[in-house]
């Protein structure tokens, strides 16, 4: 299993336009991709789970991938967050 | 054939097929199921049909609405595809053996229940997103056709209940000529936006949705508030007649467009356009409109998610104050509430929305709102003639404080860096009694006022203007009504300031020959109303016209009033 750490710095966090990139890119894998936010676990190919956890800027989340394409699936994760401003 | 009485809310004739725009049945029995694995590959087809749909509808929302509005058919998108959703409804189907349509309502509710339950206002509103795709999943289940406004491809006559703000912003101009509906007045909403879309349109019909099946032929006559469903060919060929003439008298009105707006004895006056948003500056230009006297700015904040930001409001006004190259634009800051409600606000409901809680009001309390406003259009205000009034002024001190709130913001701009201009003008609505009555104080501070009728009206008489039994006190042409407006000019004449209208009345054939004898400054009509007036104005004496209103405001009733406007202009 994969897993990296992230910190929000959109000023609106993982809202509306950037929750829905991020479960169009983790859909895009095979993998079971997780978010995860103070304790709790969502799956990150649901909109409604992330969108459910409410995080907002400041937060400290944890993504995490398991299958054969793990690897990719954070990388391309961690680039949309980057590209788009959403954390580092 | 069958033909339908309703009001005349925007003139001209359509003649085109029917579009129902009315909400299906969608109700169904829970029921038990023996083959699971059939109702399973059930549901998994009516997910793909929603799905194939929706994503028909996001392409077409781009094209005619933009990317941005485009999105939230995006978010439709992945709720429908989202495993945690559907994933429990086919358990559901599986181990509970009920039909799909339970297993979805149940699942869903649950997840619409948690949404609305939450602290964050954005993600309350998110239950609409998943109310919104369990509908069209239901609907496809039940194998009946939702309404897709934003579908429609060919021309047609939208027939409705009533037209909110939302359904009309997904209208395509285009292919809608003209629309009826079964509530309304020609103050409602429905109506104005017929105006300013330039489509004809009959409201107030009581049965539209009743009598006219989706492809019927139908006629609707916004001239003298008549529907004719599936008319005769005979009928069909008169009102083409009909509106050959009609259209050769805007050809006529149409000469006009240039000219300027004076009476027979040389006095000039105003005549200027309601706007709801930057589209609508065409229709201005082309008919004539020497600007803009309201720019009713809520649709910046309807039918969407959340509230627009400044850069968006900005560009906007900016759009506006260029296109009229330096004409006067009025814009009227927010006025919602009443009859205009925004879903994301989550104002709670009132017993008396128009004596509520709504446009300044709501503004001066919920500061970050207005004052978000106020910058977008101080920085606007170089790019053209800028004037501001706040709605529903009550009181000086509410006056006051709006106007402390703007020049702090212009301070605030100012120090940035930013340029604002210094010439803008401030004024307010007349649109309380209480404001007409003490005018001569508010004219030592205010710039101008403009009075708005469809208030002042429905204030004046205590008669809600929504509630149709009441209706016949809809009374422009009352004595006391026009009293209020004698003041009102009077007072703002006193001190060299000027008084214009941007309600219906402005636009009035009969009421334009007393507001030209009251000695009214500037007429603010829809835009397709402008040069009908000004060809009117430019036949009427003002002289005359000031003895016809002195003897009208000493008179008893609204019926004397018109018989003595019909009997001077004749």
């Amino acid at each position: 299993m994969a897993e990296k750490q992230f910190k929000v710095v959109a000023e609106t966090g993982i809202h509306a336009r950037p929750a829905t990139l991020l479960v169009q890119t983790a859909s895009r894998f095979d993998s079971e991709i997780h978010l995860e936010y103070k304790g709790k676990k969502v799956n990150l190919k649901s909109i409604m789970g992330v969108m459910s956890l409410g995080v907002g800027q400041g937060a400290d989340i944890t993504i995490s991938a398991e299958g054969n394409d793990a690897n990719d699936a954070l990388n391309s994760l961690e680039e949309t967050l980057k590209k788009e401003g959403l954390a580092e | 054939m069958t033909f339908l009485h309703g009001i005349a809310a925007s003139n001209g004739i359509a003649i085109a097929k029917a579009y129902r725009l009315v909400e299906p049945d969608l109700s169904f029995e829970q029921k038990q199921v023996d083959d699971t694995s059939a109702e399973v590959d059930r549901f998994r087809q009516a997910m793909s049909k929603s799905k194939a749909e929706l994503e028909a509808i996001r392409e077409r929302a781009k094209v005619d609405l933009g990317a941005d509005k485009a999105a939230i058919f995006e978010a439709h998108l992945l709720v429908l595809s989202d495993p945690e959703l559907n994933a429990p409804i086919e358990e559901k189907i599986q181990s509970d053996k009920v039909n799909a349509e339970s297993a979805l309502k149940e699942t869903a509710d649950m997840f619409i229940m948690m949404f609305e339950q939450m602290e964050n206002e954005y993600m309350r509103e998110r239950a609409a997103d998943i109310r919104d795709v369990t509908k069209r999943i239901l609907a496809h289940l039940l194998g009946v056709q939702l309404v897709n406004p934003s579908m429609i491809a060919e021309e047609v006559i939208i027939v409705a209940e009533d037209l909110t703000p939302s359904d009309t912003a997904q209208l395509n101009r285009q292919f809608v000529l003209g629309f009826t509906t079964n509530i309304g007045g020609r103050t409602s909403h429905s109506a104005i936006m017929a105006r300013s879309l330039e489509i004809p349109a009959v409201v107030g019909t009581k049965t539209a949705t009743e009598e006219i099946n989706n492809g019927d032929l139908v006629i609707v006559d916004g001239l003298k508030g008549e529907v004719h469903i599936n008319p005769t060919p005979e009928l069909v060929e008169q009102y083409r007649k009909v509106n050959e003439g009609y259209e050769a008298q805007k050809a006529e009105w149409a000469k006009l467009v240039n000219e300027p707006t004076v009476s027979s004895d040389n006095h000039h006056v105003e005549l200027v356009a309601n706007i709801g948003t930057p589209k609508d500056l065409k229709g201005v230009i082309e008919n004539g409109g020497e600007g803009v006297g309201l720019y009713r700015t809520e649709f910046l904040y309807m039918g969407r998610e959340q509230l627009p930001t400044e850069d968006e409001q900005f560009e906007s006004y900016k759009a506006v104050l260029e296109g009229l190259t330096g004409k006067p634009v009025v814009v009227r800051t927010l006025d919602i509430g009443g009859d205009k409600e925004l879903p994301y606000l989550d104002l709670p409901k009132e017993m008396n929305p128009f004596l509520g809680f709504r446009a300044i009001r709501l503004c001066l309390e919920e500061q970050e709102i207005f004052r978000t406003q106020l910058r977008a259009l101080l920085r606007a205000s170089i790019y053209g003639n800028l004037k501001i009034m706040f709605p529903m002024i009550a009181t000086l001190d509410e006056f006051r404080a709006a106007k402390a709130l703007l020049e702090e913001e212009k301070q605030k701009l100012l120090a940035e860096g930013q340029k604002v201009s210094d010439e803008i003008e401030l004024g307010i609505m007349v649109e309380i009694p209480s404001t007409a009555i003490l005018a001569d104080q508010f004219a030592k501070e205010v710039d101008f006022f403009s009075i708005g009728t469809n208030d002042l009206i429905q204030y004046t008489m205590a008669a809600d203007r929504m509630n149709q039994r009441v209706s016949y006190l809809y009374q422009p042409y009352s004595p006391s009504i026009l009293r209020l407006v004698k003041m009102v000019i009077d007072a703002s004449h006193a001190e060299g300031k000027w008084t214009g209208m941007c309600g219906e009345m402005a636009g009035d054939e009969t009421a334009i020959p007393l507001l030209l004898g009251l000695g009214l400054d500037e007429f603010s009509m829809s835009a397709t109303s402008i040069l009908k007036a000004r060809s009117q104005i430019r036949n009427l004496k003002k002289s005359d016209m000031e003895k016809l209103a002195q003897e009208v405001l000493n008179m008893q009733t609204t019926a004397q009033v018109i018989e003595a406007v019909n009997a001077a202009t004749k």
